[in-house]
């Protein structure tokens, strides 16, 4: 591909914004300058599908109906480990209005079906004429078990002769969960897996004993963090009709594409034969990746049926069986010298993801500080419980929970501000400008611990964190033009309320001279190209680029249409505000639309793949330069007689390279914050021991803050340049999540002058904390 | 229609009361022993006569539009807007009065559709979010959500709105605390909310 060389703005407004060079691709466009000088995008712009959404008449999975529609149901096993000894469905098919029941069978040989692993693994299902029916007939199928001893606690089943989860070795079983895993479940022994001692970021590094033997104060702690699931308001589900000639499936997903390969290799059936629909989506937050278990069965139970399939889990389901954040025993030994210096590092971690893997604490220790000797063991511990999936920066939130404690302790030890002592430890500059802006914006004032009085105590707290910006290659649009002028973007990208339809009209309407409302994007359906699943916040940083690209392509072919109509060359020709016009001669110009009418075809189209950054990865699988850096701030108040913690205020800094939509990106982080403060104080999977089962599978007694629970947010966006894309964008959905809860937990410490090591942070957990000063 | 007879029929048939009470009814057939159907007889079945487990006819008034439905007796107000009406602007989240997702208006009073049985509506007119726009027209909560970006996944937001717009069509210059305690029922995992506040404020002081 011949190249070519433009300039590029690079750095930080009101920083250090400088200008770059770089050699791009020749079909790439030139560079856009920053934001300021730009119409469309990096502006407050509304989502193009809210009007659909604040009627109800965005369709989701959950309201799909179509003619002859049966609505299913799964039968779950009620303990949580057992040999299955046979399954009567003999009186559920007679049970009238039932049209198909399907049972899970074993590939393995000596059992026909598979071993129970936890309460909740899914057995057969029932489709029928209504969903009580369904229910109704689920009720009569009979299982008889063989149950078997089982383990929920995490250090119980470490422990020796604890019940084990596999006898065999396991190989892949994660859903995604961290990021940062690179065992593969081979090693280990008893119901621990691993260690992963290593990431993309290296392994081990430098000489440990060195370390701290050079450390003037050595800080050694464990942190703990429950295990909580993801409660998006719409379940999991799909609504497949699978007909001759092709499987449709409605599939409320965060990847198209994914539920696409996976039911095409679950059935093998070409990729060509299953089309995948998810036009709205009600939430995902990592656990929405795959077909999952009640995919292959809503399938089933339309093949066997002939008609189309409604199964969306309840909401006992969605907790049980669809995901969970693994909790984390995570063990850290730093040492520093009285400056602060970093000379240390060790971190050892278990937690579990139930029957999968993915329970790691992810890179946070490794990456976000300097310093030379590191070393990590992060071990998965397999448990008779609800399979983990990736949530919201997996890994990365318990590592931050624990890292940055540390930090604060560390900073206290040393009589420090903890500010003052990441200034001397981060190398971020981003990071840099982001503590700057984020600690006048929130007025920080550092106050030593404990110091208020009173009943009701005040404290102030700060975290930090980083996310790698991940790019995935396998990111195509289309964009087309009509002769009436209209535009439409294409891509099988789909929008979990993030606003990717919104960012792909952005950049589309930007590059064409036009409005984002000008713009119609039809995503979420896989006979569009390819793109990736919404997850790692790959999506802005890998699609936005190609939509932009495919637009200026378009573009070029309008342009030498038009170019000898106005006597001049293509390349002396733009666009802005609809029109056609000769860069120099303001006399040749055109409206685009009766360009486009003069065309010999009714529309040109044109498509683009993502390429590599300009400049090139970090590592060729598309780890790109630079990161997605967050400091946030909180203000807490602890009333030392009730125990209960109010959130009172964060501000949260964040970068996520050329902002998009200023609107959606405060919306994101709003919802990172939330979530963060959520885990930081309420919410917990609850198991209990004796039975294996989840006691608070619901929505009201898992707790979640409702608007009286919800602090104000004030949030600071850094604009940072670093010219590695044709629109040099990134998302923004981990790096929101990842310090919160950090930086609420250490606010409490500031507020009450104990540290409590394990979230969530109750009432009770308070109290009992506070006892303990008293004793 | 006596006002305490009125009432009594409101509530006789609550979801809640219903789960607890028709145990011994397994196969789903509610005896109806109040005066539910003391008006005209159009809307709901008459009264004193059981029904149940088969599908009976139930009319009432949606958005304005008489509707009539066959449902079985144990279908909750939610599955009938949705289900069988196709008006899926409803959501049903957590199905038990948890989360308001779900919220629809009975003579212009939010309620969790989802702990409301079909049969209970009677003459009671029901509200949903698709009703809320008035011929094309949005309601200023509705341009409120979408100017200040208040949706996210959108899932929370039929009944967030609802929430919104009984608050701002029944209080004059509503406060902060007022438009969190209107929407305290209101779960939202993405954490909408912060724009939510935003949005319902602006809505009050513009249709001022």
């Amino acid at each position: 591909m011949d190249k070519r060389k433009e300039i590029f703005p690079h750095g930080i407004p009101g920083h250090n914004l400088g200008e770059i060079e770089r050699e791009i691709p020749n079909d790439e466009p030139p560079a856009w300058p920053i934001n300021d000088k730009l119409k469309v995008v990096g502006k407050r712009i509304r989502r193009n599908d809210a009007l659909a959404k604040v009627t109800g008449s965005a369709k989701y999975t959950s309201d799909i109906q179509l003619p002859g529609m049966l609505y299913a149901k799964m039968l779950r096993a009620n303990v949580p480990h057992a040999k299955i000894l046979s399954i009567d469905t003999s009186k559920a098919e007679r049970h009238p209005g039932v049209r198909a029941v399907h049972v899970f069978t074993s590939d393995d040989e000596g059992s026909k079906y598979q071993d129970v692993k936890y309460a909740g693994q899914p057995l057969a299902g029932v489709a029928a004429d209504s969903l009580d029916i369904a229910k109704e007939a689920v009720a009569l199928i009979e299982v008889e078990y063989e149950t078997m001893p089982f383990v929920i606690d995490t250090e119980e089943a470490m422990k020796e002769g604890a019940p084990l989860v596999y006898e065999e070795p396991i190989g892949e079983q994660t859903d995604g969960g961290d990021v940062g895993v690179t065992h593969d479940g081979s090693e280990g022994k008893g119901n621990l897996r691993g260690p992963t001692t290593s990431s993309f970021l290296g392994g081990a590094r430098g000489d440990l004993d060195q370390g701290f033997s050079e450390a003037d104060v050595i800080l050694d702690r464990t942190y703990r963090t429950q295990v909580h699931t993801h409660v998006p308001l719409e379940t999991h589900g799909v609504v497949i009709d699978w007909k001759p000639d092709q499987m449709t499936v409605y599939a409320s997903t965060q990847s198209t594409k994914g539920v696409r390969d996976g039911l095409a290799s679950y059935f093998d059936l070409p990729k060509n034969k299953v089309r995948v629909i998810c036009e709205f989506m009600g939430g995902g937050f990592g656990a929405k990746h795959s077909a999952g278990t009640f995919g292959p069965m809503a399938a089933e139970l339309s093949r066997k049926s002939g008609r189309p399939v409604w199964l969306m889990l309840d909401r006992k389901e969605e907790h049980i069986a669809e995901g969970n954040r693994p909790n984390s025993i995570h063990h850290l030994k730093i040492g520093a010298k009285k400056d602060g210096t970093l000379t240390a590092i060790q971190q050892k971690s278990h937690g579990t993801a139930g029957v999968a893997l993915g329970a790691g604490v992810g890179r946070i220790a490794q990456g976000l500080y300097t310093c030379p000797n590191f070393s990590t063991e992060q071990y998965d511990v397999l448990t008779h419980a609800g399979p983990g999936a990736a949530w919201r920066a997996p890994g990365n939130v318990q590592g931050a929970y624990g890292l940055e404690q540390a930090i604060d302790e560390i900073a206290d030890m040393l009589k420090t501000d903890p500010l003052v002592l990441r200034e001397k430890i981060d190398p971020s500059e981003v990071r840099k400008v982001l503590r700057q802006r984020g600690a006048k914006s929130f007025g920080w004032k550092y106050r030593p611990p404990g110091s208020d009085t009173g009943r009701i105590k005040k404290g102030i707290g700060v975290a930090q964190s980083t996310w790698p910006r991940f790019v995935n290659l396998d990111s195509t649009v289309e964009v087309k033009m009509y002769s009436d002028g209209t535009v439409e973007v294409r891509s099988g990208v789909q929008d979990i309320g993030t606003g990717t339809k919104t960012i792909l009209a952005q950049v589309v309407a930007e590059e064409l001279g036009l409005k984002a409302e000008d713009i119609t994007v039809r995503i979420g359906d896989t006979i569009f190209p390819d793109a990736p699943g919404s997850g790692g916040s790959i999506v802005t940083g890998a699609i936005t680029p190609p939509a932009r690209n495919a637009a200026y392509l378009v573009k070029q072919k309008l342009f030498n249409q038009v170019a000898p109509q106005l006597e001049t060359e293509p390349s002396m020709l733009t666009v802005s505000d609809g029109m056609i016009m000769h860069k120099e001669d303001a006399s040749k110009k055109i409206s685009m639309r009766d360009a486009l009418r003069r065309m010999r075809t009714g529309q040109i189209e044109a498509s683009a793949s993502r390429s590599d950054d300009y400049g090139g990865f970090q590592q060729p699988w598309g780890l790109a330069y630079g990161d997605l850096g967050s400091v946030q701030f909180a203000e807490v108040s602890v009333d030392t007689e009730t125990g209960f913690v109010k959130v009172e205020r964060i501000t949260a800094a964040h970068s996520c390279g050329r902002p998009l939509n200023i609107s959606q990106i405060e919306s994101q982080v709003n919802g990172g914050v939330i979530q963060g403060v959520s885990y930081a104080l309420y919410e917990s999977r609850v198991m209990d021991n004796k039975t294996g089962h989840m006691m608070n599978a619901n929505v009201d007694q898992y707790r979640m803050p409702y608007a009286k629970e919800i602090p104000d947010i004030d949030i600071v966006l850094v604009e940072e340049y670093s010219a590695r894309s044709s629109t040099d964008a990134y998302g923004i959905g981990e790096p929101a999540n990842i310090a919160t809860a950090a930086a609420v937990a250490n606010a409490v410490y500031n507020a009450i002058g104990v540290r409590l090591y394990e979230i969530p942070m109750t009432p009770a957990s308070i109290l009992k904390a506070l006892n303990k000063v008293e004793q | 229609m006596e006002e305490n007879e009125k009432k009594k029929a409101k509530t006789s048939l609550s979801r809640r009361g219903f789960l607890k009470g028709a145990g011994l009814t397994t196969a789903g057939t509610v005896m109806v022993n109040s005066g539910l159907l003391a008006f005209d007889g159009k809307f709901g079945p008459p009264k004193g006569e059981s029904y149940g487990p088969d599908a009976v006819r139930v009319s009432m008034k949606v958005n304005g539009i008489i509707r009539d439905i066959i449902c079985e007796p144990r279908t909750t107000l939610a599955s009938a807007l949705r289900d069988h009406m196709g008006l899926t602007g409803t959501k049903v989240v957590c199905d038990r009065g948890s989360c308001s997702a779900c919220t629809v208006y009975l003579d212009g009073k939010p309620v969790n559709s989802c702990m409301t049985m079909a049969m209970d509506v009677g003459d009671q007119e029901v509200t949903t979010i698709e009703g809320i726009s008035k011929n094309g027209e949005l309601h200023p909560v509705q341009e409120a959500f979408i100017e200040h970006d208040a949706s996210q996944c959108g899932y929370c937001t039929p009944g967030m709105i609802m929430s919104c717009v009984h608050l701002v069509e029944n209080k004059k210059n509503p406060t902060l605390e007022d438009v969190k305690h209107a929407t305290r029922g209101n779960l939202c995992r993405c954490g909408t909310y912060p724009h939510v506040f935003k949005a319902t404020l602006d809505a009050a002081k513009k249709m001022k």
